[in-house]
């Protein structure tokens, strides 16, 4: 049985949609369910992903303008398909998947969108899930519930921002850091 | 630079001065700081291929107290930045400091959020290198080019200016 087909048997109705790009298979679940479904996952007999490669975020700033009426893209569709189509979530995060059995590879993919960017962490199942995690908070501004050390991973503490965002700034916003000695925080 | 002086037999009369710039041009002990890919051009320039030792910088001092030139080779994050400050308040002086690389002189290609552009601002710089990397051929010339500048240093002066207005 094809891989398609197997994941389909295994999430049953949480695989919202299951996409094949260039040989690879990207199943999108819902992100209330994510949890349940990589476990699933993990533990089918016919399946076994148990190896998180790499977790990974996405911001779909520009497709997410366009498709909300600002682009130029929106202005062509006829009217009524425009009211119909909800506006797609900004952000996603892909889970890359590997069976350390079959070498078989999945990647999963949950839509966070803006006004509700916390997302249940993976942690659980995978402790690998830890940076990963860490990084997209950092640079990416989404909270992982239940997550067990969520802190910056690659900028400093007292950052402001989140600079992988596509409205942020290539060359930041003038932030800077200075060392600052134990007396002069005293004084 | 030879040094100036009249000498005998088991007698040697110079100034002061030269007596220390001699002793400091010729053992510029290097804290190698290589923080990117122009490290590894730094360990080259220290492996027996092109062997730095040969000016002077016989050993690589890996704790900021001993070194005299800090070496600092490679890109610095803002998020580094309090850490080399740390670093070369820890050294003794005198000392000196060597910026190896596009990125350490000017940022070099990564003029984005994380990088900081040119550690001039943070630590006062005597030799830029640039190149990315630059070659060891390059560490080496800028390396020689500090000694020179050592060896033009008036390191009593203040001292001498102290006892003038003294007396
Ligand atoms: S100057 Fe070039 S080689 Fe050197 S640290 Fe920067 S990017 Fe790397």
């Amino acid at each position: 049985m094809n891989l398609e087909r197997r994941v389909r048997i295994c999430l049953e109705s949480n695989a919202l949609s299951v996409e094949e790009t260039a040989g690879d298979i990207t199943v999108t679940v819902p992100a209330g369910r994510l949890v349940d479904s990589l476990m699933a996952l993990k533990e089918h007999p016919d399946l076994k992903f148990d190896f998180l490669s790499d977790v990974i975020g996405i911001d779909n700033l520009d497709l997410f303008r366009k498709k909300k009426g600002k682009g130029k893209a929106a202005e062509e569709e006829p009217p009524e398909k425009k009211v119909k189509a909800p506006p797609p979530p900004r952000f996603e995060i892909v889970y890359l998947l590997l069976s350390l059995e079959s070498s078989e590879r999945l990647r999963v993919k949950i839509q966070v969108p803006e006004n509700d960017m916390t997302v249940d962490s993976v942690t659980s199942i995978w402790r690998a899930a830890s940076w990963p995690e860490r990084e997209i908070y950092d640079l990416f501004g989404i909270n992982f519930l239940g997550h067990p050390d969520l802190k910056r991973l690659l900028m400093w503490d007292g950052f402001k921002g989140h600079p992988l965002r596509k409205d942020y700034p290539l060359e930041g916003k003038g932030e800077t850091r200075r060392l600052v000695y134990e007396q002069e925080k005293i004084r | 630079m030879k040094i100036q002086g009249y000498g005998g037999n088991g007698w040697f009369i110079t100034k002061m001065e030269q007596l220390i710039n001699w002793g400091r041009s010729r053992s510029p002990w290097p804290l190698p700081y290589g923080t990117a890919c122009c490290g590894i051009e730094l360990m080259a320039t220290m492996a027996s291929g092109y062997d730095i030792a040969r000016f002077g910088a016989e050993r690589p001092s890996f704790s900021p107290r001993q070194a005299d030139v800090l070496l600092e080779a490679g890109t610095i994050t803002k998020k580094m930045t309090p850490v080399l400050k740390r670093i070369y308040d820890q050294m003794a002086e005198p000392k000196w400091v060597i910026a190896m690389g596009a990125c350490a002189c000017t940022g070099g290609v990564f003029r984005t959020y994380s990088t900081h552009q040119g550690i001039d601002s943070i630590i006062p710089v005597d030799i830029y290198i640039p190149g990315c990397p630059p070659r060891p051929e390059a560490l080496l010339d800028g390396l020689v080019k500090l000694i020179h500048k050592i060896e033009k240093e008036h390191p009593l002066r203040k001292q001498a200016q102290a006892l003038l207005q003294e007396s």
